[in-house]
């Protein structure tokens, strides 16, 4: 009874808007992301200058806590009110085309040949069976930041090249008060950007794997992994240049750089401009550290793409194609730029050398040749596995091979789970 | 000799209790007037006392309409459950019907079901049926509540039936009974029961963390939690927002301490 | 036209039905047939697609069995409920008795009202104060720590100290309601009591023993049970209390409310999650009905 009233009520007013809509000729679609205020700025701007091209359409611009932003889009597409334009990591990607909350791009609006040739190839990984399910505006890889002003206190001239002198610096940047830490040298956190550290470049910088080309298989259980692992827990355990939950609260860590308390911090070009609006002090950026000079270089390459969900259809689909279109297009690659501090996604910008030779872009623009974009089946799971190995040994003072293997364990059980 | 020492014992530790329950608001307050810099200079007073974390708050945040929707949601679920719980109540308490019992331990036994287990139907049936990120979706399940029905039987069984029959007498229905006579004679329980669920509601995090998507939906508990984002963690701004949420509630407490108190009571010891 | 005639028992039986109406839907569709769709949810496989759900029977069951993560958060919550539950009920008492001892009473209204404000307060907003004042190297309380020359402690980042941690915040914000309680008991008691009691030559702690105790014990199965169930409940503190590692670190504050709400919420296995529900309804059931029976027992005195 209550049902039926309400979908009859439902019914009414969608044919009310639908006579609206039709008069005016008008499409409204809606455009999904997390909360990240540069961003919600940025496609502000964007869906401004968008409107004002494409005078019939009109987009709703929503965003939910990162924290409780799957949960939304998964319960909102199946009930059918939900995004037509959806913003998501790329890690997500398989979950998501498998439970059907996104569409391929019609390849008649979208031509994949043209996409591979004018994106940078991490944007593949948006490709499921040759058939692309999305698009980046940006891309991001990892560099090291650093407080210029307390490098010239310290007596430091250089950022380190390689992690030996990464330590060193470290050293010379860490003050102790009796046992409270005024100031640390390396802003540690599992749960920051430092599990991608661990098993996407440290793993890779010494010469190992994290997957099998299939991703069905875990390898970085190996002697590489243990290695990398190890070198990375002693930067607590041996040398103490950082202590883990420095600064209380999300990402406290980049918090903790911003106040003047940090010397370094490895992070995503995403936190560029959170650095630029807080810092007020002199500050660098470099690319990360090596093994030993003329090592092998890795980076951890990751993007947010924009799909389309099933709830476009008809014109709601063409103007969410129009919309795509716009955001992922130069112009807005540009804007994002500037806006975000996000690099952008197609090549023809990042060859640009002004870009390469930037002090603060240069070194991740760098990266980004050789930073690579590992698929994931639950990002959320294979974190927790990285982050809890560290936590193993950092808190619980547990042996790391026996941590690292326990880790390796762990994830084998996840990948069998998605692809058995 | 021995009273005064055991009663400068007692004052005492009542003393270094109430310290430790009165620091955490103490110690809010000052660290909402520091700015973010002087967060970590570890220093107990503010420096330079700053109102810019409640300016901005209040003006850079949908924190006022985090605040109106607390206050229409905890607003409308208390004036429901008084009528619906003192109805039933009354109902329960003063009328002869064949099934009563059986009603009464109905009601009873939904105590016993944690809200953990209804909350996923809920969900289910709020997407089924629309009322995800609604005020109807975020206050139906707080409508009526079976502790205040039981609560508010007790209340009505000891009212002498007299009182209603003279109403009866004079030529009022049924309705005009309960709702002129005896809905007024209960007033120290209605007071009780209402702040108690209008405090509940204000408080309420998992269901509406659950059925709230947008922002400007958000109730007050939801807004702060959700204040720390990716782009790192705002304390300064966390402590003045928890400053003003907690502040109206200690002044309420403060004006209808007695009521509060004795309600509590009345549930606890005498319920 | 004859007017319908009813008996004076059928008019007040069909007022009856008539306030029932709206609150025995309520009960009925709120609250009680969603408690049973809890259990049939809990043999499905219920994803968010309709497509896909599928029937799974007691599969999920057998999954519980086999969670680790699982087992981690009922031996948390377990552990949460057997220290705070108690904590809380020594506590309450001890202040409540030694509120008793103040003769002035206005003195002794000023102290209950400071003692029961944590009670009102937000949860949410005493969490993220306790979070901020808990940290290693910035948190006022090793500050405190530090001036009384004592080790500062990583509270909510030691895996072996961050459940007692959580479980003091939860008794701190709870303490004022069973303060108000036991004191409202204690003056309940007739002074005579004492009186005859002291008469016979009974010294204080066998007026405690003999006559305070069993006299409250009403007061005291109250508060367990409310306390319990809070306990087994327990949420908001442990999301707020580490918001990006909830339930962290290394899983030692995770709860069972907290896992069920990971699981369909953060995972959308609904199918699985209600599974738990049902397995925590069982549970509060059981250990309710074991404490009425064991705490009422009547004292004989």
């Amino acid at each position: 009874m209550l049902r039926s009233f309400i979908h009859a009520r439902a019914l009414w007013v969608s044919l009310l808007a639908f006579g609206l809509m039709s008069a005016q000729a008008q499409v409204t679609i809606t455009y999904w992301q997390y909360d990240f205020k540069s961003k919600i700025e940025a496609i502000d701007e964007l869906i401004k200058r968008f409107e004002a091209a494409n005078p019939g359409i009109k987009v709703v611009h929503q965003t939910f806590p990162y924290d409780a932003y799957q949960q939304k889009v998964g319960s909102s597409i199946p009930a059918g009110q939900g995004p037509d334009v959806v913003n998501l990591f790329y890690g997500w990607l398989p979950t998501w085309v498998k439970a059907g909350y996104l569409v391929p791009l019609p390849e008649s609006l979208i031509n994949p040949k043209q996409i591979d040739s004018e994106f940078v190839s991490m944007a593949q990984s948006a490709k499921i069976d040759g058939k692309y399910y999305g698009l980046p505006t940006a891309v991001r890889s990892l560099a090291l930041f650093y407080n210029k002003d307390l490098f010239q206190q310290a007596g430091i001239g250089k950022p380190p090249k390689t992690w030996a002198e990464f330590i060193e610096a470290g050293k010379k940047l860490t003050v102790k008060q009796g046992d409270r830490y005024t100031q640390i040298g390396y802003g540690i956190s599992p749960d920051g950007q430092d599990h991608h550290l661990v098993r996407e470049v440290l793993l890779r910088q010494m010469g190992g794997r994290p997957y099998s080309d299939d991703g069905r298989k875990v390898l970085f259980g190996g002697p590489e992994g243990l290695k990398a692992f190890t070198m990375y827990t002693d930067w607590v355990k041996k040398h103490g240049i950082g202590i883990p939950n420095f600064f209380p609260g999300n990402n406290g860590y980049r918090d903790g750089f911003i106040a003047g308390k940090i010397g370094m911090i490895i992070d995503g070009s995403f936190a560029i401009g959170t650095i630029r609006s807080g810092a007020k002090f002199n500050w660098g950026v470099a690319e990360l550290p090596l093994e030993k000079a003329g090592g092998r270089k890795a980076n951890f390459g990751s993007f947010w793409l924009h799909g389309i969900t099933p709830l476009a259809k008809g014109p709601k689909l063409e103007a969410s194609v129009k919309f795509l279109n716009f955001i992922t297009s130069a112009e807005a690659q540009r804007y994002w730029l500037e806006k975000v501090g996000e690099l952008p996604a197609r090549k023809e910008l990042i060859k640009d050398p002004k870009l390469s030779l930037d002090p603060v872009y240069g070194p991740f623009i760098l990266s980004l040749s050789y930073a690579k974009a590992t698929p994931f089946v639950d990002e959320a799971a294979q974190r927790t596995v990285i982050v809890n190995a560290i936590n193993r040994v950092l808190l619980q003072n547990m042996d790391p091979a026996q941590s690292w293997k326990m880790a390796a364990e762990e994830e084998q059980k996840i990948l069998d789970g998605f692809y058995k | 000799m021995n009273k005064r020492l055991s009663s400068f014992f007692v004052y005492t530790l009542l003393t270094l209790g109430a310290l430790a329950m009165v620091f955490p608001f103490v110690w809010m307050i000052l660290t909402s007037l520091k700015s973010f810099q002087e967060l970590f200079e570890l220093r107990w007073l503010p420096r330079e006392p700053t109102l810019e974390n409640y300016r901005e708050v209040l003006f850079g945040t949908q924190f006022p309409r985090w605040f109106l929707n607390s206050l229409v949601v905890a607003s409308l679920t208390t004036v429901s459950v008084l009528f619906f719980d003192s109805l039933v109540g009354y109902t329960l308490a003063k009328l002869r019907f064949p099934g009563k019992n059986l009603i009464f331990v109905t009601i009873l036994a939904t105590l016993m079901v944690p809200t953990e287990m209804l909350i996923i139907p809920w969900y289910v049936m709020s997407v089924d049926y629309g009322w995800v990120n609604t005020f109807w979706g975020i206050l139906f399940p707080g409508l009526l509540s079976a502790f205040g029905v039981f609560l508010m039987r007790q209340f009505f069984e000891s009212l002498p039936s007299d009182l209603l029959d003279a109403g009866r007498i004079d030529g009022l229905s049924e309705f005009g009974v309960f709702w002129r006579v005896a809905f007024p004679l209960v007033r120290p329980a209605l007071a009780a029961l209402g702040i108690f669920t209008f405090l509940g509601n204000w408080n309420a995090f998992l269901w509406p963390l659950v059925i709230i998507q947008t922002p400007e939906m958000r109730t007050l508990p939801v807004g702060v939690a959700l204040f720390s984002g990716e782009a790192g963690t705002a304390w300064h701004l966390i402590m003045a927002a928890s400053s003003l949420a907690v502040i109206p509630v200690l002044i309420v407490f403060f004006i209808f301490q007695r009521q509060i108190i004795e309600g509590v009571v009345l549930t606890g010891v005498k319920g | 036209m004859k007017r319908f005639q009813l008996s004076l028992a059928a008019r007040e039986a069909l007022w009856a039905y008539t306030f029932l109406l709206i609150p025995l839907a309520f009960f009925l569709f709120i609250r009680i047939w969603p408690a049973f769709q809890a259990l049939w949810l809990s043999l499905y496989d219920w994803n968010a697609d309709p497509s896909k759900r599928v029937f799974v029977g007691l599969e999920h069951y057998a999954q519980m069995a086999q969670d680790p993560l699982l087992a981690r958060s009922l031996r948390n919550t377990l552990l949460y409920t057997l220290i705070g539950v108690p904590a809380q009920l020594v506590l309450g008492l001890g202040i409540a008795l030694l509120l008793n001892a103040v003769t002035r009473e206005r003195l002794r209204d000023v102290f209950r009202a400071i003692y029961f404000a944590p009670y009102v307060t937000p949860a949410v907003a005493v969490a993220w104060v306790f979070s901020w004042m808990l940290s290693a190297n910035f948190g006022v309380v090793n500050e405190l720590l530090r001036l009384l020359g004592l080790p500062a402690q990583d509270f909510l980042r030691n895996p072996s100290l961050a459940l007692p941690t959580v479980t003091a915040v939860v008794v701190w914000q709870n303490l004022g309601f069973q303060v108000v309680l036991f004191l409202a008991g204690l003056q309940n008691i007739p002074r005579d009591y004492y009186e005859a009691a002291r008469i016979d030559g009974a010294d204080d702690w066998r007026l405690f023993r003999h006559i305070t105790l069993p006299l409250l014990n009403p007061v005291m199965v109250f508060s367990a049970v409310i306390g319990t169930i809070g306990f087994l409940q327990l949420f908001t503190q442990v999301v707020n209390l580490s918001f990006t590692d909830q339930g962290g670190p290394l899983h030692s504050t995770l709860t069972v409310a907290l896992y069920i709400y990971q699981q369909a919420f953060g995972r959308f296995d609904l199918g699985y999650a209600a599974a738990i529900t049902v397995l925590l309804f069982g549970i509060i059931l059981l250990i309710t009905l074991v404490q009425l029976r064991l705490l009422s027992r009547r004292v004989e005195y």
